[in-house]
């Protein structure tokens, strides 16, 4: 009897011990390092989900290129949305702070995006909620880089970096 | 000896990592102390004033109006700014004093707050670059512990006129 609970309590004290260890680093890697999440809508069709509702693509999200805030034009991100702080969002980077873009739908034509700003849009012109319709986003609401198609397996790929021709920002800043 | 050297430092490395972490869990979901400086939320809180920082409410969306948090600054961010919620979304924020003759008003977007510094003259806030994301709400300050002789719960605005009562 007492072999038994002496057994037990030192079960507890290893089971404490490797809790206080795997959460707190688990949980700061999936903040701090990378994670991964499932796309949903169309907004960024044909680039993720082009098979609508049938299958929705699992990306990997890489937090650790961003944590200085550096985003290239083309790169796909998740962000905060501006408009539903308990919403990600994952749409493609296509000018930076200082350009001047060409906006579609947007009130007015041609924005320049303020300091700490950048302007990101669905690839899927006209079904995305996106900065046409939003504005410029601030860079604090960046949340990850998406770097790879994890699922399902037939589209698993690397996401480039690609600013479509047609979206190129009509003057960029030399930095 | 080289090899205990070695285990020594990797065990050393191990505990770094292990509190390093517990440390980043705290102070993203409880909070954290913080260090203000500048001169925009005089006197309520003064320069180099040090503040206890609650990162819950923010996780709860249960940030209200009157509450100083802190930001991630709109135009920079990788600085932060500490400053009052002075409306929500929905909220009616006149952006000129109501003393003017011309009396303007706004509406705070859905998914922002206005934010301003209780010292109105020196403060760059939602008057210069308008109504902030709630995305970029680091925290709510909730206690002041230094100077010693100020500790406590923080003030009320001096600027209660600029509540509005939707």
């Amino acid at each position: 009897m007492m072999l038994a609970q002496g057994f037990g309590r030192r079960y507890m004290k290893a089971f404490l011990k490797g809790f206080f260890v795997a959460v707190p680093v688990t949980v700061t890697f999936l903040d701090q390092v990378a994670c991964v999440a499932r796309v949903e809508g169309a907004s960024m069709q044909p680039s993720l989900n082009p098979g609508g509702s049938h299958s929705s693509d699992v990306v990997l999200l890489n937090h650790w290129k961003v944590r200085n805030y550096e985003v290239q034009r083309g790169d796909i991100v998740s962000l905060v949305s501006p408009k539903n702080p308990e919403q990600k969002i994952i749409k493609r980077v296509i000018a930076l702070e200082g350009d001047i873009i060409k906006t579609i739908g947007h009130k007015n034509r041609y924005v320049k995006v303020p300091r700490g700003h950048m302007w990101v849009e669905g690839d899927h012109h006209g079904h995305s909620f996106d900065s046409n319709a939003f504005g410029p986003v601030a860079l604090g609401l960046l949340h990850a880089h998406a770097t790879h198609i994890l699922w399902p397996p037939e589209r698993w790929q690397r996401l480039e970096s690609v600013l479509p021709p047609e979206r190129v920002p009509v003057q960029t800043e030399e930095k | 000896m080289l090899r205990g050297i070695l285990g020594k430092t990797i065990r050393l490395l191990g505990y770094t990592l292990q509190y390093g972490c517990i440390a980043h869990c705290a102070f993203e979901y409880v909070g954290g102390v913080v260090m203000c400086s500048g001169p925009s939320m005089e006197p309520t809180i003064q320069n180099s004033d040090i503040v206890f920082a609650e990162n819950l409410s923010r996780h709860f969306y249960a940030i209200q109006r009157g509450d100083i948090i802190i930001a991630k600054s709109p135009s920079d961010p990788k600085s932060n700014i500490c400053k009052r919620v002075i409306g929500l979304e929905g909220d009616k924020i006149f952006t000129h004093s109501p003393s003017d003759y011309l009396k303007s008003h706004s509406y705070v977007p859905r998914g922002h707050v206005w934010l301003e510094g209780d010292n109105l003259q020196n403060s760059t806030d939602s008057r210069f670059y308008g109504p902030v994301p709630y995305g970029l709400i680091r925290g709510r300050i909730c206690l002041k512990i230094w100077p010693l002789n100020d500790f406590g719960f923080l003030r009320d605005s001096p600027n209660s006129h600029r509540f509005s009562d939707e």
